[in-house]
Order: C-alpha cells, then structure tokens, then sequence
C-alpha cells in the first residue's frame, strides 16, 4: 500500500512538473547552433568523435574570438541516438529557436527533415551524407551537402581503382563486391555502381549487412571468399566497420584492395583490426593529425580548459577533424550571412544564403589556421548545392591513418546528370514539391 | 525450372564442388552458433530456476564485457579487472533480486519478463552512464587468449580456423559441462532443480529462494561475462552487441526453455542453419537473410513440436 | 465532494451496464474532448502539438491495437512495429497508384492489409501461446522489416529504400506533407483516434470483446461453451492489426512524413509493449495513460534539467533517461502490476467515499 501511494503522489507530482513546462523564448543575443549528436546507441562509436569535434570548434570560437563577428554562439546538443524518431523530435524541439543551421548527422533523419527545412525555413547542412539529389540548388534550396555527394565518393573511389589497374578499361570481366549497411545510406551508391560496371564491363556483387548483424558478418565475407572480388568498396558506419575490416582480414582478402568511403575511416575502425588490418584504405576529405593551428587553439582554448568530452589520447583523431571540419563550414556560413544581411543575429533564413555563397579558398582555409587541411570549396552556388570537392586515399599503417594519394576529383560529368535525374524525380514523386522563390546572391 | 535448379540443384554442386568453403561455412555456423547458445544459456539459467524469462540477458552480456574493458581502460591489472567483473556480476545478480525479484514473487510470468524490461533499459543507461557509448576493443593478449589463424591447405582449398574460436569452444565446452555437473551433482543444483519444479513445494522443504536465485542470477551473469569476452573479441564491445541476444530466442524455441543440452544443440542447429541459408539460398533472394532465417526455422518447428528438442512437456497446447 | 453518484438512479439495464454509468465521468469525457478537439490546436504552440501531442495519439491508437491482442484476448505480440509498417507501406504504395482517392480513406483502407498481414502470422497462435507465440510473433517482425527493404516495388524503386509523403488535400486543405500546417494534422490524428478508441470500447464491451476475455481467461472453459477459437483468435489478430496498421500509416503520412524501414523495427513492438503493460493490461484507458507515460516521459526528462538550470549534456541526459525509464518501469510493476488504469480506479474509488477511508 506504501508504494502505491508513493505512485500516487509520483504521478501527481510529474503531472504538475508537466503543467510547469512551457515553452520560453528567451531573448536573441546569441546565435543559436543546435548539433544533433548521437553519443548512444549503437552508432556512437562513430557519433562520439564527430560530436566532439563539431562542439569543440566551435566552443573554440567562443573562447577565442568571442564568437562569430563578435556574437556568441549557443551551441546546444540535441541527442538523437541515430533514430530517426529522436530526430524528427529534436527538429520539432529546436526550430522554434532560431536556429541557424541543422546538422542531422543522419542520412536517415535527412531524409525526413528535407521537406519541412523549407516550411520551418531552416537550412540542412548534411555534409558529404544525406540524400545526394539534394545538391540540387534549383530543387532543394535549403538543403545543402558540401564537400562532395556519395556519388562522388564512389566515383572517386573508382578513378582510383582505375590508377591501380592501369585504366578503368583494364576492370573489363572483373568483379568489384560492394559491402553495405542495410539503410538508405548504404544503398545510395547503387545505382550509380551499377551505371560503372555498365560503362566498363565488370560485374558488382553485392553484400548487405543488416544493422543486427552488423558485429557478426561472417555469411556475408564467406561469400566474398566464394566470389573473389578484385576490389571491395565498403559503405559502413557504426560497429560494422571495424567488424568489416577484421573478417576481411581473417578471410585473408587483400587489404589494400578494400577500400571505404569516408565514413568507414575512423581510427576506431582500424584499430579494432590492428596490424591485422594494415593496408586498409578509405577516402577521406579532413586533414590528418593535430598538426594545425587551430587544433592547437581548440586544444589550448578547450580541451586543456576542461571544456570538451574528447578524451585526451582520442583527441584529433581522424573523425574528430571531420567534425571540426564540418563546424569550420558552419562558422563560414555564419560570418558570410553576417556579411551578406548585415545583421549581427543572423537567422536560418540568412545562413541559407551563407551557405549559398559559401567559398573557401586555399589562402582562406590558411587564414582559419587550417593550412591544407582540405580542398580548396570551391564549387558551391545556387544550382550546385554541393560543389563536388575531392576527396583523398588514406591508408591504415596497423596503428594510425596515413595519408597515400593527392586530391582525387570526382567524376562530375557522370554525377552531375545522374543528381539532376535523381532530383527530378524526387520533385515528381512528392507532388505539390514547392517551386524555388529565393533569390540568388553572388558569391562571395 | 531455372529457378527450381537454383534452389535445389546449384547450392549444392557449389557444395560439392568447393568442399573447402562448405567445411567454412560449417565451422562460422558452429562458431556462431556456440555464441548464440551461451546467450540461451544463460536464458535457460534463469527460466529453469526462477520461471523468469530474463530479456535482460543480452544486455548484461554487454555490461559485463564493458565492466571488464572499462575497469582494464583505467588501470587495473587485466585479470585484476576480470575478477573485478566477476564481482560486480554477483553485485548485480544480488541487487536484482532483492530490489525486482522478492517484491515480485508470485506475480504473473508477464510482470515478471516486463520487470527484466526495466532492468535492460536501466542497464543500458548505466552502463553508457559509466563507461562511455564507444565501442571497445576487446582485452584479448592481456587474457592470453590465443589469436590468430590455423590455416589447413584441405579440400581442394584453404580451410582457416580463428584460434580464438577455438578457445571460446574449449572454454563454451567446459563451462557447460561444469554448470552440468553442478545441477545434478550437487546440493545447490537439486535444489535449483526443485525449485523449478514448484516454487512453494521448494519452500516447504526449506530451500531458500531469494539464496537460489541469486545463485542463478550469478552464474548468468557469469556465463554472460564469458560470451562477452568472445563476442567483444570477435568484433568490439559495444552496445550494437546487445540485439544478439534476441537471436537467443529462436534457439530457446528449438532447444526448450529448460533444457541446457537443448540451448547447445539449438544454437549450433540455428547457427549452422543460418549460415548455410545465407550463403547458398540467400542470394537468390537478395540476401541479408540471416536477419529473419533462425525465427523461421523456429516458427516451423514450434508448429511440429513446441516443447522443442529436449524441453519438458509443460507447454500447454490449445 | 463533486465525485458522488448519489442521486443518480439507474432505471434499465441499459443505463446501469453503460461505459460510463455516472454522469460525472460522462462530463469529463466531454471536456476532456472539448480541450483535445478545440483547446488544444486554438493554444497549443507547434511543439506541444507536432512532437508531443500527434505522436502521443498515434502511439496510444497502436498501444490499443495491441491491447486487443494482448490484454484482451491474452496473445502476446512483439510483431507490433512490422504491422504498423504494414500499414504505412500499404497506405504509400495506395495513395501512389491512386492518388485522387482521398487519403484519409487510404489510410483507413491501409488498415486491412495490415488486418490480412496479422492473421496470416497469427496463424501459429492456434498451437502455442506464451512466450512462445511472442517468439512467433518475432519472425514477423524481422521478416516484414526484410521485406520493407528488400521488396523495391513497396518503396516504388526510390534509390534510397525510403517513402515520402506526397502532398494531398481535403477540400482544398493541405493535409499530409511539409506544409500541412500541426493544427490540421492533429485534428485528423485526433478525429481517427477518438473514432476508432469509440469502435475499440464498443468491440471491447461487446460479444466479441467476450469471447476473447473468455478465452483470455481459460481457452478450454471457452472452447467448452462454444465459442471457436480459430475464428476468435485469428479475429483477434485481424482487429489489433488494422489499429495497428492504421496508426502506421498515420505515423508515417501525418507526422514523420518520410519514414524508412527501420522506423518500424523491433523497438517499435517493445515500446508499445511498454505502453500496454504499464498502462495496464485490457484496459482502454491504459493504453493512453501508457503512451503517455512511456512517449512523454522521456520528453520532460529531457526538458526538466536544462528548465532547473542544471548544465547536462544532452548524452548525460539521454543515459539518465533511460536509467529512470527502466527504474520507473521495475518501481511501477512493483507498485501496481495491473497498471495506471488500476491506479486510476482505485484513485476514483477513493474519491467516491472521500473523506472516509471505505
């Protein structure tokens, strides 16, 4: 009987603390930059150091600069778990703040966030994941997924077999084995593989991994074995990754005729493989070590100072710098909405037009304390939302990634028809799509 | 009829023709297999004593796994940490059974699995709370577990075997022919055993319950923290790793919720199973078949034989 | 005090077998109604109504379908999640192929293959019951979801395996997609909720209803007195899949908007199973009061510390959650194991004799 009036009075108490929860809106003064992280689940293996690097950086900015053109950033984490759910609700959570930009950090919550970024007026930045039609400018202006598309990743990922084999002529009657996570992630590349092997003659086999076998996978490297690919591509995340990479080394198949798209190329992924894994290759768009000013300032301004959650032997790790990088391009959309509205605050719908205009140059990158840290962003403007940047060979040395080739280009003139065919398509589907009515600013 | 061919003919001139991948796929089967019947076992435990259906028994896999890398990951000497773990094990076994199980006694089997709902979703947190979210390597060289390949050039082919698998059988082998000897040699296991049979009737004659389930609640979470260590070692520890335990159900199914011989020989049948399907059907329907293939094969046989292999007859038909 | 049914003479059978005998419950339904159907959209922010009050009512319209199954009937389903994306696949491939039907007849028409889907896997039902049909009742739930992915023609070929909802109108209103304004969703979620929890409580009190507590109770006595419990159960299976198909469909058409399959995964069948368990078995009642509990809670939880000033990150936050969702779930069953709809009673018992204790 005690308990149950423990309940009672449990369940009162929760219904007025519910009562009590309304929402506030409290006064602009700072610009509000949401990251929806995922620290659990069975994703945060790779969520944990992208979440670290993209808070940090920008933490950084605070300290350092005080902000963005003298204005402080809020950044607040909004925990998704990499479900779609959470997701949806942390969108629903955070518009109402002002938000300047949404990283999902999900190709999944992309998806379902794309259509109401133009209602809610907020800007997506699913850098280099998301749905690869969205680098359409003309059809989804609020999208945006810099540097490169997954298609061309995979394109990338092909000139550079082509390197190896002494021409893309030379895959005729090869076989090249493609290993996915069952999600819309890992089946975007497909089509545009299945239009490789049309052009040049070999043959794909295809192994998908289901996100509950994704730490066993034995069935699917036997049938590697059987089939005997010449190259495999890997499109993984989370802990099929490194669970990838050992059953390749154990079914003893070449490891440097494995290779994976940038998001299969956290240390984590090769560490679980060791020497094991030595040879393992993935593409990669982020600079390498902590070997630049600014990761010392973040070190300096926020580790140091207790600020951050990396831990001290995780710091600059190679996902790390990919969530760095991919705050570097949210401050630059910032400071180039600032220039464009003249306003202080800037809003989603400025940072929009930020991201639009957004250009880092080689000189530029330097400036930021970033000295060929990436390429050169070049691209983007209002038809290309994407701007199709190379990307490079890293290669695992049994203890840390190591960078082997130059900027590898992405083969626009086969991506490019294929985004707008895939975008035109999208746009049909989902009838009453709205046409574009935003204008278009000049690059800065 | 080519499609008849690719179904009935093909898999298995592959088979024939390539012994060696055939015996491969036999020996992931059987490795993977072993795996899933300890997480049965570790079910089967539980069931057998207390009539819980523990769904938290996959969790507590990763929990004791990520206690023994966390505990290592700050300092503590690596079999230091595995007794650590053991430890904390029998701290969780007695801490469930004071704070779920006594104040549940007598409740509906439903309330009861729904209560291990609870304990799964506080374990998670907990353990996410404590060590962190990111996957761990496993401490394999610090527990001089063997690692490596045993390569046999066989069959036309290679046949290689992880040495580690190896171990994990050895071990798997001798764990449950302990846990054998333990329920029907000694003292606490006939009174396990009469406990199963009739909770008040055991009471009667002076077993102590709460003593029993603790016991079983233990050696759980012992049997939990061996198949951690292996499927860690396999792949990282992670909390990926607790959906593995749902692939315990279908061998519960086929084994019988009460019998260990039937959760060994159930795991190795789905295991085997499911491997085989992958490899040789799978493709003819686009593949990724494992996900769904062992509660198949256990629906088909809960329609012939729901007691299951070795189960007791106590399932009651309709 | 206000709480007295004195005076109140019942005076046909009728009347005193009502759902709601007393008129002060009669009441409260009303105005409970007047502030979902008017107070809410007319003050609600779009928070309150997209991320809390739309889902809430979808969950709790699967959470009924499931109690059906479940605490009426006493077959215990994981498969819930696969029959809702039964119904949400159905209701995308309809409204495709023939998008001039009014969606809001798809969705309800989606309702049926989810119905079909279900006794067809309730089928193992007539053998095995327990634990054993839940694990049954699992290769649906994996199968589906294999089939969600793997059958391209459900998804109409999209490269990323996933659906989107189209846009669509009820006289002249936007109705599903982005711009469909939360007031307007939420009165349709509301309308379908209310309609089908009026059809549930009718099913539940009728011969039907009967039949399934009776073979809930004891199958054999049930069979005994005649009734068949082929047709009953797999009845049973039908009904509970539609509720659950059609608040499939509405999850993916009126909230998520876009969904693919893991939307529909195994997490989906244990949370509602948590609805249902802790709002109390075979209770209609129960089912909002667990949707509420277990869809809700977690959204306080996250709002509550940064409210209070306490600095937690959002990963801190999220462990806590969980944490206190499996402690509240192991206190409540020890507390009240027939759930919040029992807690609700013996609230409203205590209230009729106020202030004497009986």
């Amino acid at each position: 009987m005690k308990a149950r009036d423990i309940l009672v009075g449990m369940t009162c108490a929760s219904l007025l603390g519910a009562a009590v929860l309304a929402s506030k809106a409290q006064a602009q003064d700072s610009i509000y930059v949401p990251l929806l992280t995922y620290r659990t689940g069975p994703y945060s293996g790779s969520g944990t150091p992208i979440a670290n690097g993209m808070h940090d950086y920008l933490a950084m900015l605070n300290e350092r600069d005080g902000g963005i053109g003298g204005v402080k950033l809020n950044i607040e984490e909004c925990e998704t778990g990499y479900d779609t759910k959470k997701g949806v609700e942390c969108w629903e959570s955070i518009k109402g703040k002002n938000p300047a930009v949404v990283n999902p950090y999900s190709t999944g919550i992309t998806l379902q966030i794309i259509p109401k970024a133009a209602v809610d007026k907020i800007p997506i930045l699913s850098m280099a994941y998301g749905l690869s039609a969205s680098a359409v400018g003309d059809k989804f202006p609020w999208v945006f997924n810099p540097p490169a598309t997954y298609w061309d990743g995979l394109s990338m990922v092909m000139r550079y077999i082509g390197g190896k084999e002494g021409g893309l002529d030379k895959l005729k009657g090869k076989t090249v084995g493609f290993i996915f996570l069952e999600s819309p992630y890992g089946r975007e590349p497909l089509p545009l593989l299945q239009q490789f092997s049309k052009d040049y003659g070999f043959t794909v086999k295809e192994y998908s991994v289901a996100g509950k076998e994704m730490q066993d996978q034995s069935a699917q490297w036997l049938a590697v074995r059987r089939d005997r690919p010449d190259w495999m591509i890997m499109w993984g995340w989370g802990a099929m990754n490194p669970t990838a990479v050992k059953r390749a080394a154990e079914n003893g198949y070449p490891m440097d005729h494995f290779i994976g798209v940038w998001w299969s190329g956290s240390d984590d992924d090769g560490r679980g493989g060791g020497q094991t894994a030595k040879g393992y290759l993935s593409l990669n768009f982020n600079g390498l070590g902590s070997n630049y000013p600014a990761i010392q300032d973040i070190k300096k301004y926020v580790v140091d100072k207790g600020k951050s959650q990396v831990e001290k032997d995780k710091f600059a790790e190679n996902f790390y710098n990919r969530g760095v990088y991919n705050s570097v391009l949210v401050a630059e959309a910032i400071r180039n909405a600032q220039k464009l509205s003249g306003k202080k605050v800037v809003t989603g719908e400025d940072v929009r037009r930020g991201l639009e205009t957004l250009n880092i140059s080689e000189a530029h990158w330097k400036e930021l304390g970033f000295p060929n840290f990436a390429a050169p962003i070049s691209g983007v403007n209002c038809t290309d939302h994407n701007g199709h940047a190379p990307a490079y060979m890293q290669q695992w040395d049994g203890a840390k990634w190591v960078k082997i080739s130059d900027w590898i280009q992405p083969m626009k003139e086969k991506v490019r028809p294929m985004l707008d065919e895939a975008a035109k398509e999208y746009v049909e589907k989902n009838t009453g799509w709205p046409k574009r009515t935003e204008a278009c600013d000049k690059s800065s | 009829m080519g499609l008849l061919y690719q179904i009935f003919i093909d898999p298995f001139v592959q088979m024939g023709t390539a012994p060696d991948l055939f015996v491969q796929t036999l020996w992931e089967g059987l490795v993977g297999g072993m795996l899933y019947a300890l997480i049965a076992l570790g079910f089967v435990l539980i069931f057998k004593a207390s009539g819980v259906f523990n769904f938290a028994q996959g969790i507590m896999v990763v929990f004791a796994a990520l206690t023994l890398v966390g505990l290592y990951n700050v300092g503590v000497p690596a079999f230091l940490a595995l007794g650590l773990s053991i430890a904390v094990m029998f701290v969780l076994a007695f801490t469930v059974e004071r704070v779920v199980l006594r104040p549940l006694v007598n409740q509906p089997d439903i309330i009861l699995f729904m209560a291990t709902f609870g304990i799964t979703y506080f374990l998670i947190g907990f353990g996410e709370f404590v060590f962190g979210g990111d996957p761990k390597v496993m401490i394999t060289d610090q527990l001089y577990l063997p690692k490596g390949t045993i390569t046999y050039k066989a069959l036309g082919g290679v046949v290689s075997l992880q040495k580690l698998d190896i171990a994990a059988a050895i071990i798997a082998s001798i764990m449950v022919a302990g846990l054998a000897v333990f329920f029907s040699k000694t003292r606490i296991g006939r009174a396990l055993r009469a406990v199963a049979d009739s909770h008040s009737a055991a009471l009667s004659v002076g077993i102590s319950l709460e003593q029993i389930w603790v016991i079983v609640w233990f050696a759980a979470g012992l049997v939990a923290l061996v198949t951690g260590i292996f499927w860690g070692a396999r792949s990282d520890v992670s909390f990926a790793l607790d959906v593995i335990a749902l692939k315990a159900l279908p061998v519960l199914i086929l084994g019988g919720f009460t019998s260990i011989p039937g959760a060994i020989v159930g795991g190795l049948i789905i295991g085997i199973g499911e491997k085989l399907g992958e490899f040789y059907w799978g493709p003819l329907i686009g593949g990724g078949t494992d996900a769904w293939f062992a509660y198949v094969i256990a629906l088909v046989f809960l329609l012939f034989r729901p007691q299951g292999l070795f189960g007791e007859r106590i399932i009651e038909r309709v | 005090m206000l709480y007295r049914e004195a005076g109140q003479f019942k005076t046909s059978y009728a009347s005193d077998q009502a759902v709601f005998p007393i008129l002060q419950d009669r009441v409260g339904i009303l105005i409970i109604l007047v502030i979902a159907f008017i107070g809410i959209p007319v003050t609600g922010n779009d928070f309150l109504i997209n991320a809390v009050m739309i889902p809430f009512l979808i969950f709790s319209l699967a959470a009924i379908g499931l109690n059906l199954l479940t605490g009426y009937t006493g077959l215990l389903s994981l498969g819930t999640g696969a029959f809702m994306g039964v119904g949400a696949y159905a209701c995308y491939k309809l409204t495709t192929v023939f998008p001039d039907v009014n969606i809001i007849i798809w969705v309800i028409v989606s309702g049926f293959f989810s119905a079909a889907v279900g006794a067809v896997f309730g089928l193992p039902s007539l053998r095995i019951k327990g634990f054993y049909l839940a694990i049954a009742t699992l290769a649906a739930q994996f199968f589906l979801e294999w089939c969600f992915i793997r059958i391209p023609w459900l998804y109409n070929y999209n490269v990323s395996a996933a659906i989107e909802v189209p846009q669509r109108e009820l006289f002249g209103i936007i109705i599903t997609g982005p711009r469909a304004s939360a007031q307007t969703r939420y009165l349709i979620v509301l309308t379908i909720v209310v309609a089908m929890t009026w059809m549930a409580s009718n099913i539940v009190h009728g011969r039907i209803g009967r039949m399934w507590m009776a073979i809930r109770d004891m199958d054999i006595a049930a069979e005994l007195m005649g009734i068949r419990l082929l047709p009953t159960k797999l009845l049973a299976f039908a009904v509970s899949s539609f509720y659950c198909g059609v608040a499939g469909a509405m999850l993916v058409f009126l909230w998520y908007g876009g969904a693919e399959s893991t939307v529909f995964s195994i997490n989906e069948s244990f949370t509602i199973l948590f609805m249902i368990i802790i709002g109390g078995l075979g209770s209609l009642l129960g089912s909002f009061l667990g949707a509420a509990l277990i869809y809700i809670l977690p959204i306080i939880l996250r709002f509550v510390p940064p409210q209070l000033g306490l600095p937690l990150h959002a990963a801190t936050v999220e462990h806590m959650t969980f944490m206190i969702t499996g402690a509240l779930i192991v206190f409540f069953l020890i507390a009240e194991p027939a759930g919040l709809a029992r807690l609700w009673q013996i609230g409203k018992q205590k209230l009729r004799v106020w202030p004497f204790p009986y």
